[in-house]
């Protein structure tokens, strides 16, 4: 995948927008913008008020559940619902053999496979499903269709999809397309140039995404109009999809998210439940709620694919990174073309280095397709390139961070054409949260640790990167309407996944029109009332929408300010806009209150319609981050507990405070997953299927797991190139050092590289145990 | 962390914790059993009851009484949830891991997934709706609030029923004490640290006799 094809685009056709208005100046002195506000939606999340896809409830609901296929690969030989439709409550069974039922499901990598296909290529495959009067009464009627498989030999482990004898996922090679290559200088003659060239292998695991809130919807039809009420994170893309795939016009599609309980990249797309809610709706002539179960969700709601890297470096002496090269592989599962997506980006466009070959290669196997998670393959790339960092730093006998500070670009290498970033916040972000964290001391004082007696070390790493988005870009559509008492209702199709979005464009409505953000009342996510939005993902929210936010309320301004002008008769310009009044320039006592402007009071409203402008041609804008960590490592048990981190992010303008620093919270502990608990297990061998699919057996970090101790620096550097509100994407960037870091600490508490995730203690005691061997 | 923790002298009666959950699943075996006995008494020493048949129980839910008809597998978050409209308790796992539906009985946090309905009688429940003050949020709400304990929301109703919990019985908790008594509410956004302020925030606003 190219930097230019966004992966949350889901193939749909992006609708251009009209430019914006004039480029307004960088805010200089702020009143809202950059302070701590609490969230706007606050209440309604805290009080129970606010209505949750899952919470939503209408009269005379049915509730669907899907029957799914217990092996990885199997051929449908027969269904028998009969004794299904029997069960007391149960109102409609479906399976393939239904006409309803025929219609083609959407993955992603261009294949259209039937909704109910004869052949299942992972474990969890939808075969057939029900409605019923109670979720209960639908297991039961689950429970009762009887399926005839046929069992077919299976691949669950993608270091072995590509073995002659793997069977086939489809009919073809289980290579997806030709591995991706790429190539920059002349790597060759860069190991040559070089004192020191390390190669080593990492491997991380498989990661779920698990949010909160299940996947689902609730589908009602009124007439010939489908209404979903869906968790996902963009109600754009879920309405294309079901128009597309039902053949439905797209008016008559209204998909509503008001509220979102965590998507992570697992709610960019609508699911096969999303259609079959729909169908099970129109054949009883009910409205439907159909929601997963968490064991549903783990096995077909994407995950971030487990990856095999060998990563090999060159650097003089000096400190100079001199070549690097990178094999790669990884598997989207049964159908998705994302096993390896941005595996090498960090590689690539991290760190200066004038010769980079890599070579990703992505395979088919028999698991559940793969969704984008979280900077999708970055923190993978960023667990190889880091620990190699780190031992590349300890062989010329540098600092970690000097050695990082000598290798800083200042221009996207891996982007076409070698374009400069518009800023570079990497050397602050890794000096600054340097001395922030204390690093040279701690440093010191892991030393001590190492050489004593005591079994419990202390060890201290640290880690950075960039993200190859988080630059955002048009489309976005905003209207703005002031009322004639000077509230305001801020109208967006983005979601707020729990990022604070919007609280964060309510800050800027509120900057921008110089009024108490409580007046402003937010409409989104709503097909059927707000404006085509992408789906919020990609770190790319805030500096997509907020440009067109500012945009918006700045025409607002404008037509309010003629007003004025021409009711006063005075030039526009001799007018100044203080929010609650009106300023004249030539006469500092003279004001008009934006309640007493004539026009306004007589049509009861103004509307301003905002737009993105296009990014900067020739310029790349990402954000850059450093993280730092201190662990202690009991050497007797393997246990590792993380004691404090501290995040340095120039995602550019702070816009919330608050929600900036939850953020940098929430990504460290789930990097704090990704790096010592997460694993996907599959049975490889023997059934292969997946034997932790509950958050019993699948471990995320809990509040026993997390340091309290973690401090957000941010990095505010001025970014007026990046666009009207100088933010930059903050979501992903959070989470890609982390697992990295961890290890890097481990390794300077225990002298143990440990290059597969997740550092578990029985992992980390086996390889203490061989390096004491090896003593 | 530091392990100053030490559960045998600690009178308290802490959150839910993960480790508790196996607590749990034994107390709820016996709750079946007292509950068992109860729905005997409700149906009059019939024969016993079928899946599909339905009990007559009356649940207090946030101080107010409830008559239903309920299956006697129903769990108490189903009730709460589709027919009581409660859906500030939130479902997550329907199996005791996340949280999520952690409900008061009696001033203890359950998980409501795990709990039937029919043993919820004769019992005090309250849920995160119960917290509130009026129209107004209840303290522990209101911290939450104050230092962005959440993100996407969706634990946090159980995180804040926890808390609730855990205040009732131990005013002034430390660090290591809120931990634990919400080590038993998953929240995968990772709002931990501001979780702890919270809690923190909480107790204060609860030792001023309420939210500000």
């Amino acid at each position: 995948m190219s930097e230019d094809q966004l992966y949350f685009d889901l193939d749909m056709p992006i609708p251009e927008t009209p430019p914006p208005g004039e480029t307004p100046e960088p805010w200089g002195q702020t009143n809202v913008v950059g302070k701590r506000l609490a969230r706007v939606d606050g209440y309604e999340r805290l009080s129970g008020s606010a209505v949750y896809p899952s919470d939503v409830i209408l009269p005379n609901m049915l509730y669907g559940a899907i029957l799914r296929c217990p092996h990885p690969h199997a051929r449908v030989k027969k269904v028998d619902i009969s004794r299904a439709a029997q069960i007391p409550g149960v109102h409609a069974v479906l399976d393939a053999a239904d006409p309803d039922a025929d219609v083609n499901w959407f993955h992603g990598s261009g294949q259209r496979p039937k909704l109910f296909d004869s052949t299942c290529r992972f474990e969890g495959e939808a075969v057939a499903a029900v409605a019923a009067e109670t979720p209960y009464q639908a297991h039961d009627a689950l429970k009762a269709i009887a399926v005839e498989y046929e069992l077919l030999p299976f691949v669950s482990d993608e270091r072995e999809a590509l073995h002659p004898e793997a069977p086939l996922v489809h009919e073809e090679s289980n290579l997806v397309g030709e591995p991706e290559r790429y190539e920059r200088g002349d790597v060759a003659a860069g190991f040559a140039a070089a004192d020191v060239v390390l190669e080593r292998s990492y491997r991380t695991e498989a990661e779920l995404h698990t949010p909160m809130e299940l996947h689902g919807c609730v589908a009602n039809w009124d007439g010939k109009d489908l209404t979903i009420w869906e968790s996902t994170q963009g109600v754009f893309g879920v309405q294309f999809w079901v128009s597309r795939i039902l053949g439905l016009p797209v008016s008559r599609v209204r998909v509503i998210g008001n509220y979102v309980g965590g998507g992570f990249g697992s709610k960019l797309q609508p699911g096969k439940y999303t259609i079959i809610a729909a169908l099970l709706a129109a054949k009883t002539a009910r409205p439907v709620k159909l929601f997963l179960s968490r064991e549903e969700t783990m096995l077909t709601c994407g995950n971030r694919p487990a990856s095999n890297m060998t990563l090999k470096a060159g650097v003089t002496k000096e400190g100079q990174l001199t070549a690097m090269e990178l094999n790669g592989s990884g598997s989207g599962g049964a159908y998705s073309g994302r096993g390896v997506s941005l595996l090498d980006w960090l590689i690539k466009d991290l760190y200066l280095c004038p010769n980079v070959r890599t070579e990703l290669t992505n395979v088919y196997m028999h698991t559940g397709p793969a969704r984008p998670m979280r900077g999708p393959g970055h923190p993978q790339g960023s667990w190889a390139l880091e620990q190699m960092m780190d031992e590349l730093a300890e062989h010329i006998g540098m600092d970690p961070v000097q050695f990082r500070l000598k290798n800083i670009p200042t221009t996207s290498q891996a982007r076409e054409g070698n374009p400069p970033y518009t800023v570079t916040g990497l050397k602050e972000c890794i000096e600054e949260g340097a001395k922030t964290f204390g690093w040279q001391e701690a440093k010191r004082q892991t030393a001590q640790s190492r050489r004593s007696d005591d079994p419990i070390k202390r060890g201290v790493g640290m880690g950075t990167c960039t993200w190859v988005v988080g630059d955002g870009g048009p489309p976005a559509t905003i209207v703005v309407k002031l009322f004639r008492d000077g509230s305001v209702n801020l109208n967006m199709g983005a979601s707020d996944i729990g990022t604070g979005t919007k609280t964060v464009m309510a800050m800027v409505v509120a900057e921008e029109l110089g009024i108490n953000p409580e007046l402003i009342q937010i409409e989104n996510a709503d097909t059927g009332t707000t404006q085509f939005a992408t789906p919020s993902g990609g770190s790319k929210t805030v500096p997509t929408e907020s440009p067109a936010v500012r945009d918006a309320a700045i025409k607002v301004k404008q037509q309010v300010l003629e007003m004025v002008a021409e009711e006063n008769s005075v030039d526009v310009a001799e007018l100044e806009y203080l929010g609650e009044e009106i300023a004249f320039r030539s006469d500092p006592d003279k004001r008009v209150k934006i309640t007493e402007v004539g026009g306004l009071q007589r049509r009861g409203l103004v509307v301003g319609v905002g737009y993105r402008g296009p990014n900067l041609e020739g310029k790349a804008v990402c954000p850059f981050a450093a993280q730092f960590c201190e662990v202690e490592v009991n050497s007797r048990t393997g246990e590792v507990k993380v004691l404090r981190f501290l995040g340095a992010h120039d995602s550019g303008r702070v816009l919330d405070r608050t929600t900036y620093d939850n953020q940098v919270y929430g990504g460290i502990t789930m990097g704090i997953g990704f790096g010592l608990t997460e694993v996907r297990i599959l049975d490889h061998n023997q059934t292969g299927k997946l034997c932790n699919k509950n958050w019993h057996d699948y471990k995320l970090p809990t509040a026993l797991d997390v340091p309290a101790d973690i401090t957000s620096l941010p990095i505010e550097l001025d970014d007026p190139e990046a666009n009207t509100t100088g933010a930059k994407g903050l979501g992903e960037p959070v989470t890609i050092p982390t697992a990295a870091a961890i290890a890097n600490a481990v390794y300077d508490a225990t002298g143990v590289r440990v290059t597969e995730t997740p550092i578990t203690p029985l992992q980390l005691c086996e390889l203490l145990a061989e390096s004491r061997k090896e003593g | 962390m530091k392990d100053d923790f030490d559960p045998k002298n600690c009178r308290c009666k802490m959150g839910m914790t993960r480790r508790g959950f196996l607590k749990t699943v034994g107390v709820s075996t016996v709750a079946v059993a007292a509950s068992q006995q109860l729905a005997t008494q409700t149906v009059a020493a019939e024969q016993e009851l079928k899946p599909e048949e339905m009990a007559k129980i009356a649940l207090v839910v946030n101080g107010r009484k409830r008559r239903l008809l309920v299956e006697p597998r129903w769990s108490l978050l189903f009730v709460l949830r589709e027919k009581l409209g409660l859906t500030g308790t939130k479902v997550g796992c329907e199996r005791g891991e996340c949280g999520a539906c952690t409900v008061l009985v009696d001033d203890e946090p359950r998980y409501a997934c795990l709990t039937l309905a029919i043993e919820a009688e004769g019992h005090e429940i309250t849920t995160l709706e119960g917290l509130m003050d009026g129209e107004k949020l209840g303290p522990v709400q209101q911290a939450f609030l104050e230092t962005d304990g959440y993100q996407c929301g969706y634990c946090t109703p159980g995180q804040i029923v926890a808390v609730e919990g855990l205040l009732r019985v131990h005013a002034n908790p430390s660090v290591e004490e809120i931990r634990r008594g919400v080590s038993g509410n998953l929240c995968r956004c990772g709002a931990y640290p501001n979780i702890f302020k919270a809690v923190q925030r909480a107790a204060e606003l609860k030792r001023q006799g309420g939210a500000p």
